[in-house]
């Protein structure tokens, strides 16, 4: 009985996130139209006269009415059509897929490097409050959050490669020497894993290992100050003080009973952390020529290269969508009461 | 203050001069004084006393629970001759759970809400070597049978929040006694079940007790209960013990004023409202004022509420909004199927009463039984499903819940919660409590106008207009109580519905806060309807009683003649589960110079 509630109500939050989808489509186009800039003016050239930047304008379309312009733009999505780049005359589709894993191999390391430090910290400054590690734990949130991603990125450049020469040179995924490995999953590391290469596999990371802490320094203080605050309220809860006047071993009690009260907000906190990481991750893209989605935006917002934006916001969006998906999901295996309230 | 068994060979728990103080933010704060008292083997004490009186602190220290702020600074603990102030932390946890445990008041947040009951018994075991993976489940299946659980084998898999607060109740008891420990510490087990649920939870701990020949601790803030099932009573005030000795002498030869006071403030059946206040207080044993106005049978009724249905739909049924009146009609056909899950379950179900002017009128029931749900649309808060509530001749009910606020009968029908912190905004002052009404619905306008009329309502429910611009954080239940009193008759309301206006107080807090309500009724000519589930306390303020049950009327009649004479079988066993409180008078409390009302 339970169990069927339960998968009922994932398949009722997987159509919720139906109209979400529409509704994104309807908002990115009416967005990426109401840009500054004329896009045919861009595309003409500097020497264009009006009479050719009107053609122009006739050949993408722009002349016609916007509800028109709409239903093209529906049409060609149904296909799978984003569009052509007007900077790179790419189809959009192929550029964003192409450069989509670069971006999420980056932000999964740094999400794994940022939880694999943020969880213990929060968990170890929250049983010890005002100890020397709640303060290491407010020093490092602190720090991570208070210094700009393109300094701690250039930072640990000058040191490990510039300094140590320990890190391979931040020039993108993968150093020069090395063929990417076949294309299956878009993640190198993984791809060389799959092709059995393990000396490209360590190329990859080696070049992910930099950029990747950059970011995920950046991530660490609301992981682990959510942490700390969610283990904080459940360790100060009336079922942590029954488990202890029963005798539990500490281990059990702070683990079993306490985190995993506490991990439920912090999965939340995980999911909103991901979406934001990969759409803002430009700065450490640039600062490590990595490239990614983040940087491929921001040039063809500079070039006013509207479908290019409008390709990346939808993706950005609609991951978005998944990935809350994802954490809903996870929300309703993890915690049983999800469900009757709801 | 020392109190030595006499038999000391007994002694299982020996707490000698205990001394415990918490650093706080004002700097520190001696939380018990001297504390003395033992637990023989099989033995059960209760230790009684309201609110801030350290009873709960001196048995966390016994377990090493205290917080991190607080600190045992001197006296002894022993255990069977072990010291456990000297044990470290790793004795303590083997100690804990296995030799001495604990149960905790509100059940229902006292169990891991993420993790099987059965798993939270197997954890405890495991923990003490009690079982192993092997044999856990078995163990743990056999401890919620023990407990009285039924389908014990189902019941390991659910989650507390699929549990009724006394079931959970029973799963912390299975808990704290899987290990079979020599000694239970019980801090206020059954505050907040109902009275039937009380009993069954008390009835089993004493009988496990007694099987396991296990000495118990009770803490508790009810002298009935501790008067009920205790062999002695040790009796805290402010840190300290004041008074110690058997049941039976404790309470009919009482000493000390406090114990004293708490045993006038216990409601009893044949207590008068007067009688509750302590002996110092100058109305103590006169007679509570009378109402001024006449309840004559041919008058109209104040309020009339005719075949009054509130349905809502259960969980998994077909009932959307569009079903709600159609299904409403099915049920209506058929009685007795709404909570066998037909989609729709009715919480008041054709409920009819007539209230007249200046007459005050008892709800109650269990937790469940509609009388919130009931009071809750005579109010105005919610929309009942179908039926009409009358007042002064108007259907109120024509106006919908969300519009009433403009209603021109706003002021007429005014409210008293239950919890007197929850029920004030923490941001505003008392003043701006009391304000509040005055300024959005009677429309006060100006500084000086509204001062008075607030200082006027202050001094009536005697409210010290110094503590006017205090914020709820800094008032004491008692105040804060007045606060939420002065609120609702500000409107000056012809019926003020009083939701368990009691149940968060003390009970010397709760005999003021009572007469305080009588002395207003006659003072104002209030009607009230008062919804509590304790009968005892509805009797001292009630002249008529309506018992309710599963959304019906069970029985109603005049209050004396339902709590003396109940027809129902359900009054009867609601009334027979109420702890006799009854110390046989001529004692300390001269109750016999009462003069009858």
């Amino acid at each position: 009985m339970a169990r069927r509630s339960k998968s009922a109500l994932v398949g009722r939050r997987l159509l919720q996130a139906a109209p979400s989808v529409v509704g994104i489509i309807i908002v990115t186009f009416l967005l990426t139209r109401a840009l500054p800039g004329d896009p045919a003016v861009y595309f003409a050239g500097p020497a264009a006269d009006e009479n050719s930047i009107a053609q122009i304008r006739a050949s993408l379309g722009l002349d016609r009415p916007l509800h028109e312009q709409f239903i093209f733009y529906v049409g060609d999505l149904l296909q799978g059509d984003l569009g052509k780049s007007l900077s790179t005359g790419q189809p959009v589709l192929d550029e964003i897929l192409s450069r989509l894993p670069a971006s999420l191999e980056l932000t999964l390391l740094a999400l794994i490097f940022s939880i694999a430090v943020a969880l213990p910290l929060g968990v170890l400054a929250a049983t010890r409050p005002n100890s020397w590690i709640d303060q290491l734990c407010r020093i490092v949130t602190t720090a991570g959050v208070s210094l700009p991603t393109f300094f701690t990125g250039l930072f640990l450049v000058y040191v490990f490669y510039y300094l140590l020469g320990l890190a391979p040179a931040p020039m993108g995924r993968l150093n020069i020497a090395f063929l990417p490995p076949d294309p299956v999953t878009g993640f190198f590391t993984i791809d060389a894993l799959l092709a059995g290469d393990l000396e490209t596999f360590w190329a990859a990371i080696g070049q992910l290992i930099l950029p990747a802490i950059t970011l995920g320094l950046f991530t660490l203080a609301p992981i682990a100050r959510m942490t700390r605050g969610a283990m904080l309220q459940a360790l100060g809860s009336e079922f942590i003080r029954t488990a202890r006047a029963a005798g539990l071993p500490r281990r059990k009690v702070v683990l079993t009973y306490g985190l995993g009260n506490a991990v439920l907000p912090v999965v939340t906190t995980l999911g909103m952390v991901f979406s934001f990481m990969l759409g803002s991750n430009v700065l450490v893209e640039k600062v490590f020529a990595w490239p990614g989605i983040g940087s491929y935006a921001i040039e063809a917002l500079v070039a006013s290269d509207y479908a290019a934006v409008q390709g990346f916001v939808l993706t950005m969006a609609i991951l978005f969508v998944v990935v809350n998906l994802a954490i809903d999901i996870v929300y309703t295996m993890i915690d049983p009461r999800v469900g009757i309230e709801g | 203050m020392k109190h030595t068994l006499d038999d000391p060979q007994t002694a299982l728990l020996d707490v000698r001069n205990l001394q415990v103080s918490f650093k706080t933010r004002r700097g520190i704060v001696i939380a018990l004084h001297d504390v003395s008292f033992e637990v023989g083997r099989g033995e059960m004490i209760g230790i009684v006393g309201e609110s801030g009186s350290g009873k709960s602190v001196a048995s966390y220290a016994v377990l090493g629970l205290l917080d991190r702020a607080g600190s045992v600074d001197g006296g002894d603990i022993e255990y069977g001759g072990m010291d456990l102030r000297a044990a470290r932390e790793s004795e303590m946890r083997d100690i804990r759970g296995r030799e001495i445990s604990m149960i905790f008041q509100n059940p229902r947040v006292s169990l891991n809400p993420i993790r099987r009951v059965g798993h939270q018994i197997e954890d405890v075991l495991i923990a003490h070597s009690q079982a192993t993976r092997l044999n856990a489940k078995e163990r743990a299946i056999a401890m919620l049978d023990l407990v009285k659980i039924r389908e014990p084998e189902k019941r390991y898999h659910t989650y507390p929040f699929e549990m009724s607060g006394g079931m959970c109740q029973r799963v912390v008891i299975a808990l704290a006694l899987a290990c079979k420990p020599e000694l239970l510490i019980a801090d206020e087990p059954t505050t907040g079940l109902d009275v039937t649920t009380q009993k069954a939870v008390m009835d089993l701990l004493v009988d496990l007790a007694r099987a396991r020949n296990m000495a118990t601790i009770l803490i508790t803030h009810d002298l009935g209960v501790a008067s009920a099932y205790c062999n002695r009573i040790v009796v805290m005030e402010k840190g300290r013990v004041v008074e110690a000795g058997e049941t039976g002498t404790l309470f009919t030869e009482a000493r000390h004023p406090y114990t004293q006071k708490l045993i006038r403030a216990t409601p009893r059946r044949t207590s008068r409202l007067r009688q509750l206040l302590s002996a110092a207080d100058p109305r103590a044993d006169t007679v509570a004022p009378e109402r001024r106005i006449d309840i004559s049978a041919d008058a109209p009724p104040l309020l009339a509420v005719k075949d009054l249905v509130k349905s809502y739909p259960v969980a998994g049924g077909v009932a959307g909004p569009g079903l709600l009146g159609r299904a409403t009609r099915l049920v209506r056909g058929t009685k007795g199927e709404a909570e066998e899950g037909a989609g729709l379950f009715n919480a008041v179900d054709h409920v009819s009463l007539d209230l007249r002017a200046g007459e005050s009128l008892g709800l109650v029931g269990e937790s469940g039984c509609g009388k919130s749900t009931l009071s809750s649309i005579i109010a105005r808060l919610i929309d009942a499903t179908s039926g009409t509530v009358e007042f002064e001749g108007v259907d109120l009910t024509a106006t919908p819940a969300s519009d009433f606020a403009r209603s021109p009968h706003r002021p007429a029908v005014q409210m008293v919660f239950q919890d007197p912190t929850e029920s004030l905004n923490p941001r505003f002052t008392a003043f701006q409590s009391i304000a509040d009404p005055l300024r959005r619905i009677a429309g006060v306008k100006g500084r000086q106008a509204l001062g008075a009329k607030v200082e006027e309502l202050s001094a009536k429910v005697g409210l010290p207009s110094a503590l006017l611009g205090r914020f709820p954080h800094q008032l004491s239940g008692g105040q804060k109580a007045r606060v939420g009193i002065a609120r609702a008759i500000a409107l000056d309301p012809r019926l003020l519905i009083l939701d368990e206006p009691t149940s968060a107080l003390d009970v010397s807090v709760q005999a003021v806060v009572l007469n305080l309500l009588a002395d207003l009724r006659a003072e104002l000519g209030m009607s009230y309807i008062f919804v509590s589930h304790d009968l005892t306390v509805v009797r001292l303020l009630c002249d008529r009683v309506i018992v309710m049950r599963q959304g019906k009327i069970v029985e109603q009649g005049a209050a004396d003649a339902i709590l003396d004479r109940p027809s129902d079988p359900y009054t009867r066993s609601l009334i027979d589960a109420i702890p006799h409180f009854q110390p046989v008078a001529g004692a300390a409390a001269p109750l016999s110079a009462a003069p009858p009302a």
